[in-house]
């Protein structure tokens, strides 16, 4: 236990790096850009009217106060940390006066829930289609389910997404092409809102899955594919160990493993994914919240998305890199 | 060389099937060069018209010829492809080879840097970058930034095969007639890695396309210079697909469906070959 614990603490180390490095590179690009975020809203707010050059100058000041860009460079720094620890990103210029952080709380629970449920979705059924195509090598049914997945696989998001709003917004109507749910339902624990959120999740879903399937089908299946020429199942074979048993205690088992690190870095990916998701289906979600500021020019928005993804997804790794040991007893402690 | 090529065109499908692909994209490619019309002029030809014997795949309602436009967009997004694979396999050659030669310590500080940056997510910093640098994020700048984001896994590998070599008995004998560490990374231990690089390159072109057609769409980059993502942008912002015209978008996507598909089935079939493992496999053994 003590070697987790060694294990555990370099790892936690890494995960504070990993997000101390992301954080201070979002605030060196924001602060060596040559847009200045203050004269950018100053001359969006004053190109609607007031013009008297002595508001325009407490409107800078304030949002020099806002945006923590006045005094020098260091300074700004640690009030820029203040606020990430603080949680406190000050309004959202879109959606005045509401602070950023609970614009993004709103949306976090339907990008979590969506991405969550698709990236687990295809992991299953791309390990489980790869494992039975690595060891069933001479079915057809399973040679050309991989021609299918590999195909979709290096398509881009946007193009499956897009293809399937056409498949079933257009040319067979059945399920909902935009938003997160039924406007009219007001959010609440019962079965109308449940299964509008369901309804409407299944497209931007499917797309995720269809997306993420491949990489786990092609690693899971040539893994396999070495595995069943090693020793050990070929004894098991010879021995007469029943088929089924040799697959999902020989085989499949010990592929597992490195597919559980992949899971881990491609949560990294799938926010990716999940940005151009959410805008072909309008999901309101972390991704369109972030697009929809970039476009509304809203800087405190878009450095607070920013942030709480890079630490999210350092989080995430951290979390499966701490559960890994558990599963794979090999790997080195300390 | 000609002798492997034929033999994965003989004997490998995917290579076959790859090159054909490909092959309809450099035509295409080939053929902007031959254009009638100047590939970000706008009202060149009749607006909103169907695909027709004139017109192969229909006009955008921007006047451009989309037969023509595509070619010119495929270019624009293959070259993106190309600049940032180059760069970032250079990047990761540099850090991988020099990291696994070098070892040590100078080894770890190299790779906890590569991991950080490995483990950073791509995405929200591209956009936080496209965000503050609005009209100044070029073609060419995107291509550089991306480039900066796409190397930390390979460099990963690089440094594995490196490792290795570092304990060869060719290394030592170059070390003891004098050669420098630099003439030692590229004459001796560069060659080894080469399959790696070009194993890696076709990922990493596939990423880096991927890339720009994300950003592009979402009107993120160059929106003036025709690129596959800026056709399907302009054709979002006319609402081509709610007002009909559909030849503008499913072209497009149709094309880049063809480039992504070649590209994956050369990487595939290159991959196969240079793991014997598979080839074994493949052969029955």
């Amino acid at each position: 236990m003590n070697g987790f614990l060694i294990y555990a603490g370099k790892r936690f180390l890494q995960f504070l790096f990993v997000v101390v490095t992301g954080i201070t590179l979002a605030f060196l690009i924001a602060h060596f850009s040559p847009v200045d975020p203050v004269e950018q809203t100053v001359s969006l707010l004053t190109s609607f009217g007031s013009t008297d050059p002595q508001s325009v100058e407490i409107l800078r000041q304030s949002l020099r106060e806002l945006y923590g860009t006045g005094g020098p460079l260091i300074d700004q720094y640690f009030t820029f940390w203040g606020r990430v620890l603080t949680g406190d990103f000050g309004p959202s210029l879109s959606s005045f006066p509401t602070p950023v952080m609970t614009v993004i709380g709103r949306a976090l629970p339907w990008t979590v829930g969506l991405l969550t449920l698709a990236t687990i979705i295809a992991w299953i059924i791309g390990n489980l289609l790869g494992a039975l195509a690595g060891y069933f090598r001479n079915s057809r049914l399973l040679k050309l389910a991989g021609i299918v997945i590999m195909a979709l696989q290096p398509i881009p998001t946007y193009i499956i997404g897009l293809s399937l709003v056409i498949l079933f917004g257009f040319v067979w109507p059945i399920l909902p092409i935009s938003g997160g749910a039924q406007v009219n339902l007001t959010p609440a624990f019962n079965w109308a809102f449940i299964s509008s959120v369901i309804e409407h999740g299944i497209l931007p879903a499917l797309t995720l899955v269809l997306v993420g399937i491949g990489g786990w089908f092609i690693s899971m299946r040539s893994l396999v594919s070495n595995i069943i020429t090693d020793d050990h199942v070929v004894y098991a074979e010879l021995g007469g160990v029943r088929s089924s048993s040799i697959f999902s205690y020989y085989v499949a088992r010990n592929a597992m493993l490195p597919q559980v690190t992949g899971l881990a870095l491609s949560l990294g990916n799938v926010f990716g994914g999940a940005v151009i998701v959410e805008f072909v289906f309008n999901y309101p979600g972390i991704g369109k919240l972030l697009i929809s500021g970039i476009y509304s020019g809203d800087y405190s928005l878009v450095l607070g998305v920013t942030t709480i993804a890079i630490i999210a997804v350092a989080a995430a790794v951290f979390v499966i890199d701490i559960i890994y040991p558990l599963i794979d007893p090999r790997v080195k402690l300390g | 060389m000609f002798k492997i090529l034929r033999d994965l065109l003989r004997y490998n499908k995917e290579f076959l099937f790859g090159t054909i692909l490909i092959l309809i994209i450099v035509g295409l490619i080939v053929s902007s060069f031959f254009s009638p019309y100047d590939e970000t002029a706008i009202y060149v030809v009749i607006p909103d018209m169907p695909p027709s014997a004139e017109f192969w795949f229909g006009t955008t309602s921007r006047g451009q010829d989309v037969f023509w436009q595509i070619g010119a967009s495929l270019r624009n997004t293959l070259l993106f492809g190309i600049i940032v694979a180059v760069v970032s396999r250079l990047i990761a050659l540099v850090v991988g080879l020099v990291s696994g030669y070098i070892g040590g310590r100078t080894d770890q500080i190299i790779m906890g840097i590569n991991d950080t940056l490995g483990a950073l997510p791509n995405i929200p910093i591209l956009l936080l970058l496209v965000f503050v640098l609005r009209d100044q994020m070029t073609w060419s700048m995107l291509a550089v930034v991306a480039a900066l984001l796409g190397w930390t896994h390979d460099s990963r590998l690089i440094r594995s095969v490196a490792l290795s070599l570092r304990q060869r008995e060719f290394t030592r004998h170059a070390v003891f007639s004098g050669m420098r560490t630099s003439q030692i990374l590229v004459r001796e231990h560069l060659p080894y890695v080469m399959p790696i690089v070009f194993f890696t390159t076709m990922n990493n072109l596939i990423w880096a396309i991927g890339l720009e057609v994300t950003l592009s769409i979402l009107g993120f980059s160059d929106i003036n210079r025709p690129t596959i993502g800026g056709m399907i942008y302009w054709a979002n912002a006319h609402s081509a697909m709610v007002a009909g015209i559909w030849w503008w978008v499913a072209f497009p996507m149709l094309f880049v469906v063809i480039l992504f598909l070649g590209l994956f089935m050369l990487a595939m079939s290159v991959n196969e070959y240079i793991d014997p493992r598979s080839r074994l496999a493949r052969m029955g053994a």
